[in-house]
């Protein structure tokens, strides 16, 4: 059996621990792109086009996102696609990232006042431009606390990716674990290692909630 | 496209899955009952407790939400241990699941107690009730009408992420289609499965929900 001290087990999770946060990243931005097309399709004139988007927003909502993994790891070599655990846990989350940020910013759709999709036809702007110019930034804007919250929850979600076999921080410590004996002082580790990631993040989205309620 | 799916074993899964679903469903019911009350104490504890426990709570609500549930249930299952304290698994997620709960719900059952005009409270002082009849009479009802909405989709949430607890082995309905899946090879097909069963799980226990919640929280209040 190999000696760890508590510096190793600290080293090692600390290195584990890029892979968290490049995850959480790589999730984040893709949910954000794939986010933005679900919004389009929810807030669009087509009916079939917010049938769909209500419907895949509703699918993620509602089923555990460790199916959503499972069904991404399993299913995506069906189509053909060699998959590794990096690949599958990318897309998963990016899908589940998608659903909640869709979500959210059509909140923030639905809270601006009708007038201003008026507004901007009055100035003769197409429906694109309404959107891109007037409606998306406003948008954006006042669901920037809810965005930031659920950025919380994802680098929180990223933990589950360990079960399909990505190594992150909590595989990589299950590992650790197995060699050392020391589940307690391991797990802790990692619960304050996520703890250090996620406690400013939140602090910051309350910050920003503070500033829009006192508006 | 070669690949086919396959569910003609699912007529031999039906017993299985079943079972799985009745221990989730056991579990996300233990969790909300206790969770709940938990919560209560909580919300109260932090807002008219002496300072070391609304420090206390404050902390526990900040680690609870700035940690992933699954670290928090390894550490309950595995890490406890080695304090003398072994735990049965379904012990250990139904703690672990309540903990986690109790955090959110505590900020949640808070809110809806702030939301409380005082006039209520004084109104009901005046009325000559002790403060604790005017805590659970007064106050509560009308804070728990608030949330509901809230609290309904923390306690889906919940019956959602209580999926992971197959990990430490509990036989819920995720732990069973890990099993059917070994031994049907049809992993995707299991999983689909499974996924879609969670979702009318989702669906029916946010209408049972609401349904109560209408029937119980608008009756004895204005």
């Amino acid at each position: 059996m190999i000696e760890f001290t508590f510096w190793d087990i600290l080293r090692n999770l600390m290195f584990a621990t890029r892979w968290t946060v490049l995850l959480s990243i790589a999730a984040f931005v893709g949910g954000g792109i794939v986010g933005v097309i679900i919004l389009f399709l929810r807030i669009s004139k087509a009916k079939w086009a917010r049938r769909f988007a209500s419907g895949y927003i509703a699918l993620f909502q509602g089923t555990p996102l460790l199916m959503q993994l499972f069904l991404m790891f399993f299913g995506l070599p069906m189509l053909g696609f060699r998959i590794e655990p990096w690949t599958a846990a990318v897309l998963g989350l990016t899908f589940f990232a998608s659903a909640y940020l869709a979500e959210i910013w059509r909140s923030g759709v639905d809270a601006l006042p009708r007038g201003q999709w008026d507004a901007g036809a009055s100035l003769g702007l197409h429906y694109i431009q309404e959107l891109r110019l007037i409606i998306l930034p406003q948008a954006f804007a006042i669901t920037r606390a809810p965005v930031v919250g659920f950025l919380v929850q994802l680098i929180k979600a990223t933990a589950l990716t360990s079960i399909i076999g990505f190594e992150e921080l909590l595989r990589t410590s299950n590992a650790i674990n197995n060699a050392t004996f020391e589940p307690f002082t391991v797990y802790g580790l990692v619960a304050l290692i996520f703890f250090v990631l996620c406690y400013p993040l939140t602090q910051y989205a309350r910050s920003l909630e503070a500033r829009a309620a006192a508006r | 496209m070669s690949y086919s799916l396959d569910f003609g074993w699912l007529e031999g899964a039906v017993g299985a899955i079943a079972r799985g679903a009745a221990m989730t469903v056991l579990l996300i019911v233990v969790t909300t009952i206790a969770g709940t009350l938990i919560s209560v104490l909580a919300a109260a504890g932090r807002r008219s407790g002496p300072k070391w426990l609304q420090r206390a709570i404050t902390v526990y609500v900040e680690v609870i939400r700035n940690t992933p549930f699954l670290v928090q249930l390894f550490f309950i299952f595995f890490g406890l241990p080695s304090l003398g304290i072994r735990l049965d698994p379904i012990v250990a997620a139904i703690l672990a699941m309540t903990l986690n709960m109790a955090a959110y719900t505590t900020e949640i059952v808070g809110a809806g107690l702030d939301a409380v005009p005082k006039g209520q409270r004084e109104a009901a002082a005046a009325l000559g009730l002790r403060p604790r009849q005017v805590f659970v009479k007064i106050v509560l009802p009308q804070a728990l009408k608030v949330i509901f909405p809230a609290l309904t989709s923390q306690i889906v949430i919940m019956m959602l992420e209580s999926s992971v607890v197959s990990q430490i082995a509990v036989s819920e309905l995720t732990y069973e289609a890990d099993m059917l899946q070994a031994r049907t090879f049809r992993p995707f097909e299991t999983y689909f499965v499974v996924a879609m069963i969670y979702l009318g799980l989702s669906v029916v226990l946010r209408r049972l929900l609401v349904g109560v919640g209408r029937r119980t929280l608008s009756a004895g209040v204005s």
